[in-house]
C-alpha cells in the first residue's frame, strides 16, 4: 500500500504526519511512503531527508491523494481534501465526527474509510496511538513555557546577593494527560505547583508529579464518576461547582500562574476561572487557557489571542500548542500514526486488512463502506480507571475486643477437644496393649510431641538442610540392621549387610551435604 | 551393664538430634548444631556395635565406610539444584532398608518361634529379645513389623519415581494407569487382607504380598503427582520415612529408632503441612493429584504482555532506588543463581536496597532456592520470606521476577473463580515495575494464565534466564 502525507493547508499548521523516521518504519511494514513537497519543512524535516528514508516527493497535493492509498494527515480535512478522496481510500487524520458530521458525511459518499486519530477508544492497548494524549502532552509543557515567556520573574525561587526572589506559584486546572505534563514542567522549572481535578482519584497523581492537590471539602457520594466516561471527568453538580469556584476564588490573589486544562468531552468547556477571579490577581499574572478553543475556561479568554487585562493580567488563549512545536509534535503524532498502520497491516506484508471487530479500529473508525460508522459502539473492553475498592469496615475496639475473646476461646476450645481425643485415645490402647508396648508408646508419643515443638521453630530458609539432616538421622535404621547382622541365618545377614551399607551412604551423604549447605549461608 | 551403656548412650544420642533439629532455627546455630547430629549419630552406632547382639563388627564397620564413602562424594559432587532428587534418592534407601529390616524381624521371629526353650536360653541380642515375648507380644510385634514394611515399601518406590520426575528421568506430568485411584484403593485393600492374613498365620506370603502391593501404591501414587507439587511430596515422603524407621523401632523394641523416627517424622508432616498451605490446597488433594474444581469461569485478562529488552531493564535498575527479586524454579532450571547474585552484588555497591522474596513453595524442594542463593553467595539476611516482605511492594521501585509463575499470579486474590483462588501470593504488581524473566508466552505449571504479565506496570523480558540476566550485568554502571 501507498502511504502519502500532503502538506497541512491549514494556515499556521506547522505539523505534519510523516517523519523519515515513520516512513522507515512504515516501510518495515511492506508499505511505500509519499509525502508532497515541503510538507515537513515547518516540523524541521527537508524534502532531502524524505529521500534519503527512501520516502517518494510528490510535486503537487492533487498528485499525492491520486497515487495514494492511503492519507494521512494531521488536520480535519478540508472539502476541498475530502473531494479528493476516492472510493477504497483511506484518511487517517483529526477528524472530530462529533462537530463535522456534514463532511463526514461527504466522506462517506466518496467510499472513502475515514480513521478519526481523535476516536481511537482509550484502553491501554490503544495508548501507542492515542494522539489526543500525545498531543495534550506537548500542549501542556508548552503551556507553561508561553505563561515563562509572558512571566516577568523566575519561576524557582532564589537567594540573590542582589536579593531574595520568591518561587512562582502555579495552579494546573484539570489533572488530565496536559495538566500533568504541566505540572510535571511547573515543578522541574522549580515552581511551587498546586493542581486541581474533579477526580479525586488522580489526587495520587497528582502528588506524584511533584504538585499539592487542592483539597475540596465534598461528600464522596455526590463525586463524579471518572470510570464511567472513559476516563474523561464528567460535567459535576451545581452544588460541587459553586463549591469549586469558591475554592478557586480563595486562592486566585495568591497565584502567579494558572493554566486551565478542563475539558468535557462533547460540551464547551465549564467556566472555571471568572472575571472576579482574574481581578483579584496580581498584576504581571499569567493564565494560560488550553480549552480555548472550545471557548475556554477563563472566562475573558479570546480564542487564538493573547490578550492583557486593565490590571494587567496576561491571559493565552492559542489553540495550536501542539503546531508550535512542530518537530516535536510530528515526531510523536507520525508515530501514533505508524502504530495505527501496524494495527492495520497485522501480516506486516503492506495488505491493510481493515479489521472492524478489533475495538480499536472500529472505534476510530468512522466512515467504512459509504457508510457513516459514527458513534462507534462501546468497545467490548471497558477498564481504565479502576472503581476505588470499598474500604472493609474499620472495627471498633469493643468489637475487636470481642473478636479476640472469641478467637481465644475457639483456640482454647480447638486444644482442649485435641487434647482429649489424645488422651482418651492413649487410654483406650493402654487397656488392651501390654505393658511392654505401651513403654514404647509413651517414648513415641513423647517424640512426636517434641518433634512438633521442634521443627516449627525451624527458619524457612533452612527447610532443605532440615531435609537432608532429617534425612541423614532417619539412618538410624542401621541400629536395627546391626543388631541383626549377628543372626545365624544367612538370609538375615545378607539384609541386614544391604540395610547398613545403604544406610552409611545415608549418613555419611546426608550429614555432609547438610554440612556443605549450611556453610554457604553467608551473612553479608 | 552393657545394656546399661547403651541405652544411657541412646539417651545422650537423642537428646543431641533434637538439639541438632532445633539448631535449624537459625543459619549460625544450624552450623553448630549439625555436628550434634554427627555425634549423637556416632554415638549410637558405637553403642549399638559393643552393645547385646550385634556380631560381625568389622564386616559392619567396612560395610558403614564404604557406604559412606559414596555418601562422601556424592555429597561433595552434587550440585545445588540437583538438592530435591538428591534428598528424594536418599529417602528411598531408607526407605529399602526399613523394608529389609523388617524382613530379618520377620525371619527371626520364624527362626525363634520353631527353636525349643533350651536352644531359646542360649540366645542373645535380637533374637533373645524376641524370644522373652509372649503371645500377645508377639501379635503385636507382627502388626508393627508389617506397619514398617509397609511405609517402607511405599517411601521406596514413592521415592525413587520422586527422584526420576525430579531427575527429568520420568516425566515430571501427572500420569495415572487406567483405574486411576481404585487400583491405589484396590492395592490398600489387599494389603489390610494381608494384614489379617499375617496377623493370624505368620506366613511370609502375605507379607510378600503387602510388600508388592505397597511396592506399587507408592509407584503409582507419585506418577500421579505433577511437578510443581514435589515440594509436598518430597516433603510427606521425608515424613513416611520416619514413620518407617519409627515402626521398625517398635517391632525391634528399640526406643532410639522410635525417637527419631517420630521426630523424622513430625518433621516431615510440618513441611507438608506449611507447603500445602501456602498452595491453598488439601494435603489429599495435593496426593490425589490434580488442581481441584473451578466454581465458574475465569476471569477474562485484560491487555498485553509488553515486552522489554535488556536495555530498558539496566536503565529502570540503573534509577531504581530499592529493588525486590523473585525467584522460582525457572532460576534452578536455567541455572541463573550465580547471574542473580553477581547482579545483586552490582546493585548493591551502588548503594541500592536489594532483597529477595521467597514463597514457601517456590521450587521443587522446601527452601530449594534459599540454598540456590546461598551457593550463589547471596547473604541470607537480604533472602526474605513471604509475610516478611510482602507489605513492601507498594514502597520497591522494581519488582524483578524470574522464572516464577503461580506464586506471584494476581488471580489468587481478584478471581474468585481461579483455581489458585485463596492462595497466598507475592504481591509483586504492587511495585512501581515488574520485570518478568521468561522463556517465553504461555502459563505456569497450573496451567492458569497469569494477569500479572499483562498488567500495565508489567514488562516482559522474554529469554532464558541466565543469557537475559548475563545481558543485562555490563548494562548496570
Amino acid at each position: 500500500m501507498k502511504i502519502g502525507t500532503p502538506k497541512e493547508i491549514h494556515e499556521g499548521e506547522h505539523r505534519v504526519a510523516m517523519t523519515p523516521e515513520s516512513a522507515a518504519q512504515l516501510q518495515k511494514l511492506g508499505h511505500e511512503c509519499l509525502i508532497e513537497t515541503g510538507a515537513g519543512l515547518e516540523a524541521g524535516f527537508s524534502d532531502a531527508a524524505y529521500e534519503a528514508a527512501g520516502v517518494e516527493v510528490v510535486k503537487t497535493a492533487a498528485a499525492l491523494y491520486k497515487a495514494s492509498d492511503v492519507v494521512a494527515k494531521v488536520r480535519p480535512p478540508t472539502e476541498t481534501e475530502v473531494k479528493r478522496l476516492r472510493k477504497g481510500q483511506t484518511l487517517i487524520s483529526f477528524f472530530y465526527p462529533g462537530s463535522n458530521e456534514e463532511l463526514m458525511g461527504k466522506a462517506a459518499e466518496k467510499g472513502a474509510t475515514v480513521i478519526a486519530m481523535d476516536m481511537v477508544p482509550r484502553i491501554s492497548r490503544a495508548q501507542k496511538m492515542d494522539a489526543l494524549s500525545s498531543m495534550a502532552n506537548i500542549a501542556g509543557y508548552r503551556a507553561v513555557i508561553e505563561a515563562g515567556n509572558n512571566f516577568g520573574r523566575f519561576f524557582t525561587g532564589q537567594v540573590t546577593a542582589a536579593g531574595k526572589v520568591p518561587p512562582a506559584k502555579v495552579l494546573v486546572v484539570g489533572a488530565g494527560v496536559a495538566g500533568l505534563a504541566a505540572i510535571g514542567t511547573a515543578t522541574s522549572l522549580g515552581a511551587i505547583t498546586y493542581a486541581f481535578d474533579v477526580r479525586p482519584e488522580v489526587a495520587e497523581q497528582i502528588e506524584s508529579m511533584g504538585a499539592e492537590f487542592v483539597f475540596l471539602e465534598f461528600d464522596e457520594s455526590e463525586l463524579p464518576d471518572g470510570a464511567a466516561t472513559g476516563g474523561y471527568a464528567p460535567p459535576s453538580s451545581p452544588e460541587f461547582q459553586a463549591k469549586q469556584l469558591e475554592k478557586f476564588r480563595e486562592i486566585a490573589p495568591d497565584m502567579d500562574i494558572v493554566i486551565t486544562t478542563a475539558l468535557i468531552p462533547n460540551r464547551p468547556a465549564p467556566v472555571l476561572w471568572t472575571k472576579d477571579m482574574v481581578e483579584s490577581m496580581k498584576p504581571g499574572s499569567v493564565i494560560v487557557d488550553l480549552a480555548a478553543e472550545r471557548g475556554g475556561n477563563c472566562e475573558l479568554t479570546v480564542m487564538d489571542e493573547k490578550i492583557v487585562t486593565d490590571n494587567g493580567v496576561t491571559i493565552i488563549g492559542y489553540t495550536d500548542f501542539p503546531s508550535r512545536m512542530a518537530a516535536q509534535s510530528s515526531t510523536l503524532y507520525a508515530n501514533n500514526i505508524r502504530h495505527m498502520m501496524a494495527d492495520l497491516t497485522p501480516e506486516k506484508d503492506g495488505a491493510i486488512n481493515h479489521d472492524m471487530e478489533d475495538d480499536v479500529i472500529r472505534g476510530a473508525t468512522i466512515t467504512h463502506d459509504k457508510e457513516v460508522t459514527f458513534p462507534p459502539p462501546p468497545p467490548k473492553v471497558q477498564a481504565i480507571a479502576a472503581k476505588p475498592k470499598e474500604k472493609p469496615k474499620e472495627l471498633s475496639a469493643e468489637e475487636k475486643r470481642a473478636q479476640e475473646v472469641a478467637e481465644f476461646k475457639a483456640q482454647t476450645k480447638q486444644q482442649v477437644t485435641l487434647i482429649a481425643v489424645g488422651a482418651v485415645v492413649l487410654l483406650a490402647v493402654g487397656l488392651v496393649a501390654p505393658a511392654s508396648f505401651m513403654q514404647h508408646f509413651i517414648v513415641f508419643v513423647l517424640s512426636v510431641f517434641v518433634g512438633f515443638q521442634v521443627i516449627w521453630n525451624v527458619s524457612h530458609s533452612l527447610h532443605t538442610p532440615l531435609m537432608a539432616v532429617t534425612n541423614a538421622i532417619s539412618s538410624i535404621i542401621i541400629l536395627g540392621a546391626l543388631m541383626q547382622i549377628g543372626s545365624s541365618s544367612f538370609l538375615v545377614i545378607i539384609l541386614a549387610a544391604l540395610s547398613i551399607f545403604m544406610a552409611g551412604i545415608n549418613i555419611f551423604g546426608g550429614f555432609l551435604v547438610t554440612r556443605r549447605m549450611l556453610a554457604m549461608f553467608q551473612k553479608s | 551393664m552393657e545394656f546399661g551403656f547403651t541405652t544411657a548412650a541412646y539417651v545422650v544420642a537423642a537428646v543431641l538430634f533434637i538439639l541438632s533439629l532445633g539448631g535449624l532455627s537459625g543459619q549460625e546455630s544450624a552450623k553448630r548444631a549439625v555436628w550434634y547430629g554427627i555425634v549423637g549419630m556416632a554415638l549410637a552406632i558405637f553403642a549399638t556395635l559393643i552393645g547385646p547382639g550385634s556380631g560381625l563388627w568389622l564386616l559392619s564397620l567396612l560395610l558403614i565406610a564404604a557406604g559412606g564413602a559414596i555418601g562422601y562424594v556424592v555429597a561433595q559432587r552434587v550440585q545445588m539444584t540437583e538438592m530435591p532428587q538428591l534428598v528424594a534418592a536418599m529417602h528411598s534407601l531408607v526407605g529399602l532398608a526399613a523394608v529389609f529390616v523388617g524382613f530379618n524381624a520377620h525371619f527371626e521371629l520364624g527362626n525363634v518361634l520353631a527353636m525349643d526353650d533350651a536352644a531359646r536360653k542360649s540366645l542373645d541380642g535380637f533374637a533373645a529379645l524376641l524370644a522373652k515375648k509372649d503371645a500377645v507380644e508377639i501379635n503385636i510385634l507382627r502388626v508393627e513389623l508389617f506397619l514398617g514394611i509397609f511405609i517402607g515399601a511405599i517411601t521406596f518406590t514413592g521415592s525413587v519415581i520422586a527422584y526420576g520426575k525430579l531427575a527429568g528421568k520420568v516425566t515430571s506430568a501427572a500420569t495415572k494407569l487406567p483405574g486411576g485411584h481404585a487400583l491405589n484403593a484396590g492395592a490398600a485393600a489387599l494389603s489390610l487382607i494381608c494384614l489379617i492374613w499375617y496377623f493370624n498365620t505368620g506366613g511370609f506370603l502375605p507379607l510378600l504380598l503387602m510388600t508388592l502391593a505397597a511396592l506399587f501404591i507408592g509407584y503409582h501414587l507419585i506418577m500421579g503427582i505433577g511437578g510443581a507439587d514435589m515440594p509436598v511430596v518430597v516433603s510427606m515422603l521425608n515424613s513416611y520415612s520416619g514413620w518407617a524407621a519409627a515402626a521398625i523401632g517398635f517391632s525391634l523394641g528399640n526406643d532410639l529408632l522410635i525417637v527419631v523416627g517420630a521426630l523424622v517424622g513430625s518433621s516431615g508432616a510440618i513441611l507438608s503441612y506449611i507447603m500445602c498451605k501456602a498452595m491453598n490446597r488439601h494435603f489429599v488433594s495435593v496426593i490425589l493429584g490434580g488442581f481441584g474444581g473451578t466454581s465458574g469461569p475465569a476471569m477474562e485478562v485484560e491487555g498485553e504482555q509488553v515486552a522489554i529488552e535488556a536495555d530498558g531493564v539496566a536503565q529502570a535498575l540503573n534509577d531504581a532506588d530499592s529493588i525486590i527479586i523473585i525467584p522460582g524454579y525457572g532460576m534452578a532450571v536455567a541455572q541463573a543463581q550465580q547471574s542473580v547474585s553477581e547482579l545483586v552484588r552490582k546493585l548493591r555497591a551502588k548503594g541500592k536496597n536489594v532483597r529477595f522474596a521467597i514463597h514457601p513453595v517456590a521450587g521443587r524442594l522446601p527452601g530449594h532456592m534459599n540454598v540456590l542463593l546461598a551457593e550463589a553467595k547471596v547473604p541470607y539476611d537480604i533472602v526474605l520470606e513471604m509475610d516478611e516482605i510482602n507489605d513492601d511492594f507498594p514502597e520497591t521501585d522494581v519488582a524483578i521476577v524470574i522464572g516464577s509463575n503461580d506464586i506471584v499470579n494476581p488471580a489468587a486474590q481478584e478471581d474468585p473463580n481461579s483455581p489458585i483462588a485463596g492462595m497466598p501470593v507475592l504481591e509483586c504488581w504492587k511495585a512501581k515495575q515488574v520485570f518478568v524473566s521468561k522463556r517465553g508466552q504461555g502459563t505456569g505449571y497450573s496451567g492458569i494464565e497469569n494477569p500479572l504479565f499483562f498488567k500495565e506496570n508489567t514488562r516482559m523480558f522474554y529469554g532464558d534466564a541466565k543469557e537475559s540476566l548475563d545481558k543485562l550485568l555490563p548494562m548496570i554502571e
